[in-house]
């Protein structure tokens, strides 16, 4: 599978062949899905919390859920 | 989030120590700070304020200018930096605190292309929606596949995806292929054979056992990642 990093060997315990009527790569998903289970690298400036951050990247994608995965600690 | 919070973090920081003191002896107090080290949080913390032990992978000294020490430091999470300064600065004699700190690495995430801004973010989004060009937001939205980059991977049959999207474990019958790497309690990555990224989950098995069992819970499920009806429903 390309784009993903292995890092112990594979171990093969059954073969299955792929099935075209579902599932897609994670780098072919339509934008809409895409965005989904998306994830973003965000530069978090000092000053908004990263609650706020949060609040502008729903408002920006037009999403309902999204969340973050800590920052540090005020300074 | 159990994916992140956990991970390896490296920060640049400035040090300002209170005293004058020679690079050797910055040097080698540093050396002695690599490896294991006490810690209890301070108090504007949001954890439990019990001494523990955390490790610090590496610090590098960057640059001495006076008084202030630019370093980068590679250590486990839920490591202070400021404590870190601190208790370098009283071993040193001389006491000191950060001045400055810029968290560098977050597990697989770091400063690199990925690295954005919100501003760039709203730009890319109103190129797709004006202009139809997808590119500039698929640079910047990364599939969620790309937190898993460096956790042990099992892959599983198209019949079992959608009964662990509905909070079942994994049990042998379920697998077609594993890593490795894989411990009794490791966090692994539950994917299908595209690629996609189902559900994290603690193994209950080495590899080599989840390799040769044929049956019973080899991963318990932590935190589903798909939705329910990506993967037709294929059980009882």
């Amino acid at each position: 599978m390309e784009n993903i990093f292995h890092k112990g060997e594979i171990l093969v315990k059954d073969e299955e062949p792929l099935n075209p009527e579902y599932g897609i790569n994670p780098y072919e998903r339509p934008m809409q899905i895409h965005i989904k289970y998306g994830v973003i690298n965000i530069d978090k400036t000092p000053g908004p919390t990263s609650h706020e951050i949060t609040a502008w990247v729903k408002r920006i994608l037009k999403v309902n859920k999204a969340g973050h995965a800590g920052t540090l600690e005020p300074y | 989030m159990i994916a992140m919070a956990k991970a390896p973090k490296e920060y640049i920081c400035v040090m300002r120590l209170h005293g004058n003191v020679s690079e050797n002896e910055i040097r080698e107090v540093c050396k002695e700070f690599t490896g294991q080290i006490y810690q209890r949080p301070p108090l504007k913390s949001s954890v439990k304020r019990v001494v523990r032990i955390r490790t610090i992978y590496y610090i590098d000294l960057l640059e001495i200018s006076n008084r202030d020490v630019l370093m980068r430091i590679g250590c486990e999470a839920g490591t202070y930096i400021r404590k870190l300064c601190h208790d370098i600065g009283i071993v040193l004699g001389t006491g000191g605190h950060m001045q400055e700190l810029r968290r560098t690495k977050s597990g697989v995430f770091k400063e690199d292309e990925t690295l954005t801004t919100l501003h760039r973010l709203k730009d890319a989004y109103d190129t797709w929606i004006e202009e139809g060009k997808e590119d500039e937001l698929r640079k910047i939205i990364l599939p969620v596949e790309k937190v898993i980059e460096g956790i042990p991977k099992i892959t599983i049959r198209d019949s079992a995806v959608d009964a662990i999207c509905h909070g079942a474990n994994l049990a042998a019958q379920g697998i077609l292929t594993l890593e490795s790497n894989i411990k009794r309690g490791s966090l692994v990555a539950i994917i299908t054979k595209k690629g996609e990224l189902v559900a994290l989950g603690i193994s209950q098995k080495s590899s080599e056992e989840i390799l040769n069992e044929e049956r019973g819970i080899m991963v318990k499920v932590r935190r589903v990642i798909m939705e329910r009806g990506t993967y037709p429903k294929m059980w009882k």
